[in-house]
């Protein structure tokens, strides 16, 4: 009761001054689409804020500098080795400052999840067809993310200066330097010298905690802010068009559900942080361009970059009698391919479909056989990349020479994709020919929230059973039409009557006209029906209640502000 | 709507569930922080984390599945095409009669300023590479090796022909350079009639040392398969015949491992004649 008078009175005060009423009126009455795969970016952003919390946590206590430092703590094994400062301080992150290595290793596994969940947004982005127009902009915006989160894991795992982060280090140096004409210069530039430098572990820091999660901060705000402008696509489903979104309120459903997803990230992240070993550096040992370690991994984001550096053969060669380093074909060249063709894909998808129209409504995957083939060609060729990273573990585990295992790859690298891209593109035209529902048919979720509409909702000639829909006996609808009605406040609501649903409208209108208006612009030229309001029962215990706590509320308020009058009083007088 | 003041018999156990869960999560957070107070143990600390999270998480998520609506609402989506008259009025306000759009020259004027200003702002750029350093072909062509530098070991000791062991390598550096990163090398015994190309750097008594490096991408070539004498790279698995001249037999390398040129000094010690035979590490534009 007092939190609800608070909480009205500080709304009052800033509404006065401010006038937010109708902004927050329209947020709170946000619908989202209520299907799984729109959380997975979510899940991204909520692994950035957790990357931020345990981040500025380890910068507190990490050293950037690889300057000559001799450890001494509580890890035996390397107690009075010299090592840079930038690994030594690790060391005593994980050791020797309390909750230290539960924050280094809850910040590597937000890392691995924040770029796992980009990519599998991107994925339900590209295959349900969501980047079309207007959403290039967006689409941009989150390949731009993807390739800074990627640059971003990179450097965060290079700068504790260890052995394995070393050689994946002295790897980009060398890729980078396989760049004709510029490459020398561009590595000279960005490590300030000949591998190993004294510069690259600042610098790297100083891009890995401030330049980049800067850049970052500000393209998510602007990835949500086109999000709120541009509202939510939706899958297709009844009563859906595209021009309305069809779902659950931002407030409460959506409130409550998304910090739910938020805790869920927290504990997964700190679970896995305490439970889970990863990158233990002091395993590893501290840098030295003389050694190396076996088996080295990356990271899984990068390891398809190094898989490509792996599968492809020894190809070099002169131009003008200069050299091309084998590296560029698979490094270079093959990663600008990649994100090139991220980038151009709404465009090239646009032409290809003869597609300009504005879209709402989204692609089932198999409706877009061409797009669902050539996806799942690059998928797999992906996934024979992120398998040949780790072809000597594999080799190991098998027990047969690493160099077979490598040919084998080569060969599932050329062979795979094309007959996986074809197989989903047939599979998804027999899917599509016949109207069934089967294999690699994302809508089946749809169909089972369609299906909770129907139970929660009010369904045509069943009992209503819903909490928030205005109940009603719901005599059947000969079409689907559009009812529109006075409430008892005099402020104007609607709803959408079709065979098997009822979407109620998110807000009310103080006029006919404008309530008549927005359901207009939701469903076109449906008929609208002036109805009686629905929902024959005024529910009176519950306004009693309601009126009883309201009272009560207006009590506990007086006695507080009578408590802080005597208060001050007291105060006064003893003055 | 309803629901809210008079708590049916379907919300009554979620919102005990919820309560319960969110009473979890205290226990959790308490957890967290009497095993931080009594000396921390990493395992304990994530754990209770955890429960303190995973409880708030999974009484939100009762409380948003049971106690909220789902699904049921519309809200309308207007179209994005503005109506003619607010595009014409906005593309009127932008170039009106005083807007600077219409000053051509003294646009041009400006754009050329800020371009220049761009371009001096570029090389400031330059200073990430100290001029005091040495330019990158230089740097990159040459390393410390030179005639008469001793071959030493990662602690420092001199190396002579009989130090190097049969079975496997020894990585070398030149002497006063142990942490550049072009340097390190490794000498192995190999019994010279078995050469089928000979080694590009020479040999002394069986001994051969070629450049540590990859002339892929630069990892170290740590893997000794003393068997077929060949090093295996483990960062892209490229392999080099030490027999052949360490040319690469598989994997993506495609150039010779350079060889070292070494002779023994007075003292009976290994130096080297001259720097590496090639570039050692990755390839560049203007390696020759």
């Amino acid at each position: 009761m007092i939190t609800r008078w608070l909480l009205r009175r500080l709304a009052r005060s800033v509404d006065d001054r401010l006038r937010t009423a109708p902004v927050v009126r329209r947020v709170l009455a946000a619908v989202f689409p209520d299907h799984w795969s729109f959380m997975l970016g979510e899940i991204a952003l909520y692994s950035f804020v957790v990357l931020v919390l345990t981040g500025v946590f380890l910068t507190l206590f990490f050293a950037p500098s690889t300057a000559d430092t001799v450890y001494t703590g509580a890890y035996a094994p390397l107690d009075g080795a010299r090592t840079s400062a930038a690994y030594a301080s690790t060391v005593r992150l994980s050791f020797d400052i309390r909750a230290g290595l539960l924050m280094r290793q809850s910040h590597h596994w937000a890392a691995l999840l924040f770029v796992g969940a980009i990519v599998l947004h991107l994925l339900r982005i590209f295959f349900t067809g969501a980047f079309r127009r207007p959403r290039e902009m967006n689409w941009l915006i989150g390949v731009t993310m993807l390739a800074l989160a990627l640059f971003n894991g990179f450097t965060g795992y290079s700068i504790p200066d260890d052995l394995l982060s070393g050689t994946g280090l002295r790897i980009l140096y060398s890729v980078t330097q396989s760049i004709p004409l510029v490459g020398e210069w561009l590595v000279f530039l960005a490590a300030g010298g000949e591998f190993p430098t004294d510069e690259m572990v600042p610098r790297m820091f100083v891009s890995h905690v401030l330049l980049v999660p800067a850049v970052l901060a500000a393209l998510i705000a602007i990835h949500l802010g086109i999000l709120i402008r541009q509202k939510h696509s939706q899958f297709p489903g009844p009563g859906r068009t595209e021009n309305n979104v069809v779902g659950s309120l931002f407030w409460p459903s959506y409130t409550v559900r998304t910090l739910a997803l938020f805790a869920w990230v927290l504990a997964v992240t700190f679970a896995l942080g305490g439970l889970a070993q990863i990158n233990p550096v002091w395993i590893y040992g501290p840098f030295d361009p003389a050694q190396a370690t076996s088996p080295a991994q990356p990271d899984w984001y990068v390891a398809w970059g190094d898989g490509a550096l792996r599968l492809f053969p020894a190809v070099e060669f002169r131009i003008f009698g200069q050299l091309v380093p084998s590296p560029f074909l698979p490094g270079v060249v093959f990663g600008g391919l990649t994100f090139a063709g991220l980038y151009l894909w709404p465009f090239l998808d646009r032409r290809h479909g003869r597609d300009r129209l504005a879209h709402q409504l989204l692609d089932p995957p198999r409706a877009h056989p061409a797009r669902l083939g050539f996806g799942v060609a690059v998928l797999a060729l992906f996934a024979v990349l992120l398998a040949a990273a780790a072809d000597d573990v594999i080799a190991t585990i098998l027990r047969v020479p690493v160099l077979d295992v490598l040919a084998i790859l080569r060969v599932l690298a050329l062979a795979l994709p094309v007959p996986a891209g074809v197989t989903a593109y047939l599979v998804a035209r027999a899917l599509r020919a016949n109207g069934g529902r089967g294999v690699g048919d994302l809508t089946r979720a749809d169909v089972r929230s369609a299906g909770r509409l129907v139970c929660v909702g009010s369904p045509v000639g069943g009992a209503p059973t819903g909490i928030g829909t205005p109940e009603g006996t719901a005599e059947p609808v000969d079409a689907d039409r559009v009812e529109l009605w006075r409430d008892r406040t005099g402020l104007w609501r609607w709803r959408y009557r079709g065979a098997s649903v009822s979407l109620t409208a998110n807000r009310a209108y103080p006029s006919r006209a404008e309530a008549e208006r927005a359901a207009r612009t939701a469903y076109g030229d449906l008929s609208v029906w002036e109805v009686a309001p629905p929902g024959g029962r005024p529910g009176a215990p519950a306004a009693v209640a309601a009126r009883a706590g309201r009272a009560a509320g207006r009590v506990g308020g007086y006695l507080a502000l009578a408590a802080v009058a005597f208060w001050r009083a007291r105060r006064d007088r003893r003055r | 709507m309803t629901g809210r003041d008079a708590p049916d018999r379907r919300e009554r156990p979620a919102s005990a569930i919820a309560a319960a869960a969110f009473g979890v999560s205290v226990l959790g957070a308490a957890g967290f922080a009497a095993v931080y107070a009594a000396g921390g143990q990493t395992q304990l600390e994530g754990l209770t984390l955890a429960v303190a999270f995973a409880g708030i998480a999974f009484g939100l998520s009762v409380w948003a599945r049971r106690l909220l609506p789902t699904g049921g609402y519309v809200e309308e989506h207007e179209p994005f095409d503005s109506r003619p008259t607010d595009l014409r009025l906005a593309a009127e306000a932008l170039t009106g009669p005083e807007s600077p759009v219409r000053r051509r020259g003294l646009l041009t004027m400006l754009a050329l300023a800020l371009g220049a200003l761009g371009g001096a702002a570029l090389f400031p750029l330059r200073s990430l590479l100290p001029f005091d350093r040495v330019r990158p072909v230089h740097a990159l062509r040459t390393t410390p090796w030179a005639a008469g530098v001793r071959l030493v070991r990662a602690d420092g000791t001199p190396v002579r022909p009989a130090d190097v062991p049969d079975g496997s390598v020894l990585t070398v550096f030149p002497e006063g350079h142990r942490d550049r990163g072009d340097v390190p090398a490794f000498a192995v015994r190999l019994d010279p009639a078995r050469f089928t190309v000979p080694p590009s750097g020479g040999e002394v008594a069986g001994v051969v040392v070629h450049s540590l490096l990859c002339t892929h991408a630069g990892c170290p070539v740590a893997l000794y398969l003393q068997g077929t004498a060949r090093v295996l790279c483990p960062c892209h698995q490229s392999t080099f015949d030490l027999l052949a001249g360490a040319r690469p037999i598989a994997g993506p390398a495609s150039r010779a491992l350079p060889g070292l040129p070494i002779t023994v000094d007075a003292d009976g010690y290994l130096v080297a004649t001259g720097d590496f035979t090639a570039p050692p590490g990755a390839g560049f534009w203007s390696l020759k």
